[in-house]
């Protein structure tokens, strides 16, 4: 199932990040067409997390803007948030709803069709190996399932743009080739990720974006001032 | 419309399963209460007049006390951001969370106050009136309280800094929900103080969810 119609490219044009009054990034630009993932590298500090809070929209960019093609993402807030995903540090389980009751409220939330709905979500469930789970309460998850449970909105509402913080953390082997053949399957359909990670995540072709290389202190160093 | 309703039934089921925070409230709400027969003596006449007072200071405090959980629980586990996110206005997300804060707190308070004016020996004309102040009254409470929770996300001692944020905001609505049932009780006419609560409902209605939105987006940059 392709996404219908297919999304505008995604494109970042000169952006730049300002965080607790020291410059983060600047003079960024990027573009992810349908079916492309990008891969945002480098230290602790460079501004991963940042770029992908503006591209989900949580954080007002300091300068420049985000696209959809020639339309900035900010003019229609909400057809932004309706073709995005964003998974972040946290997995926003509630404790005392079960993992089904969970997941089944944020995709309900991201779209209210009920068509199939309950069928996305049980296969969401199968996908990331949580069908045995879907009635324990999420306080009785450990940590890499809590993971699992946040990434299975991916699939319960399919969006075209995925924005993924360090979605390995907590995973083990396995769930990290799960999510790597979702994200292969997803990139198929003409879906685009975004993809913040320390570890070593197999994505065919994707493009690597080094954050570093953006950092207002090393451009000084280069133009010798 | 239908994401409203889903919200509205996520936040009631999860204050069902942890029930704690809404029992509480009317607790605090009953016992509070029970204190002021003890404190100033059991004369009828004294209580009596005492009593709208005492029911619409202590409403405010109780519902004071239940708002800081309005959006801390979400703000630390990164529901909210995820909220914040969904495809639909957040001033709409933000009228949901009123709403089932108000279904927790507002209601129970509606629902316990006529018992506790019998306690205070009110005078059975004001009962009605205080029925209608509480169901003006409560949702403005809700509604104002909802930008204070907001404001103070990621503060620490954030509870206090929202009584003195908040508390001040609630004052015209004691005055005139307190009004109204004295006018009621004194066989005076209480339209008038029961249509400038209505007022202050119709402004509190459309400005506080957009200010709590902008002070979620705020709390998240």
């Amino acid at each position: 199932m392709a996404f219908d119609p297919p999304p505008p490219p995604f494109i970042g044009r000169a952006l730049g990040c300002i965080r607790g009054g020291r410059a983060v990034f600047a003079g960024l630009d990027f573009t992810v067409a349908p079916g492309e993932a990008l891969v945002l590298l480098g230290p602790n500090g460079s501004g991963k997390s940042s770029l992908l809070r503006v591209m989900a929209g949580l954080l007002r960019p300091a300068f420049g803007q985000i696209l959809w093609g020639d339309v900035p993402a900010a003019d229609d807030a909400e057809s932004h948030a309706a073709r995005t995903h964003y998974v972040g540090h946290h997995d926003a389980i509630k404790p005392v709803l079960s993992v089904s009751e969970n997941l089944r409220f944020w995709a309900r939330l991201h779209d209210p069709r009920p068509a199939s709905a309950s069928q996305a979500v049980d296969g969401a469930l199968a996908a990331f190996g949580l069908s045995h789970l879907r009635d324990v309460p999420g306080k009785m998850l450990s940590a890499g399932q809590k993971r699992r449970t946040n990434l299975a909105r991916l699939l319960a509402a399919p969006s075209p743009l995925w924005l993924l913080d360090e979605p390995t953390t907590a995973l083990d082997k396995a769930s990290i080739k799960v999510l790597e053949q979702v994200m292969a399957a997803h990139r198929a359909q003409g879906g685009m990720v975004v993809l913040s990670t320390h570890q070593d995540v197999d994505l065919p072709g994707a493009r690597e974006l080094h954050l570093d290389r953006f950092a207002p202190d090393s451009w000084d160093e280069e133009d010798g001032e | 419309m239908k994401r409203f309703l889903e919200v509205i039934r996520r936040d009631l089921r999860l204050a069902l399963r942890q029930g704690s925070d809404s029992i509480m409230v009317v607790t605090f709400f009953v016992l509070t209460v029970v204190l002021f027969p003890f404190g100033i003596g059991p004369e009828s006449g004294v209580l009596e007049r005492v009593s709208a007072g005492v029911l619409w200071v202590t409403a405010l405090l109780a519902s004071l006390l239940s708002l800081d959980r309005l959006f801390q629980a979400d703000y630390e586990d990164g529901s909210l951001e995820l909220l914040v996110l969904t495809p639909t206005p957040l001033e709409i997300v933000v009228i949901a969370k009123v709403c089932a804060h108000w279904l927790t707190t507002g209601l129970p308070l509606l629902v316990a106050a006529p018992v506790l004016a019998v306690l205070l020996h009110m005078n059975g004309d004001g009962f009605t009136t205080l029925l209608l102040t509480m169901l003006i009254g409560t949702p403005i409470l809700s509604l104002i309280g909802g930008i204070g929770a907001a404001l103070v996300l990621g503060a620490r001692r954030g509870g206090v800094l929202l009584s003195l944020l908040i508390l001040p905001l609630y004052v015209p609505v004691l005055i005139f929900g307190v009004g109204a049932i004295d006018a009621a009780v004194g066989a005076r006419d209480a339209t008038p103080h029961l249509l400038i609560l209505g007022g202050l409902l119709a402004v509190a209605l459309p400005l506080s969810p957009w200010a709590t939105a902008a002070a979620l987006r705020q709390a998240l940059e």
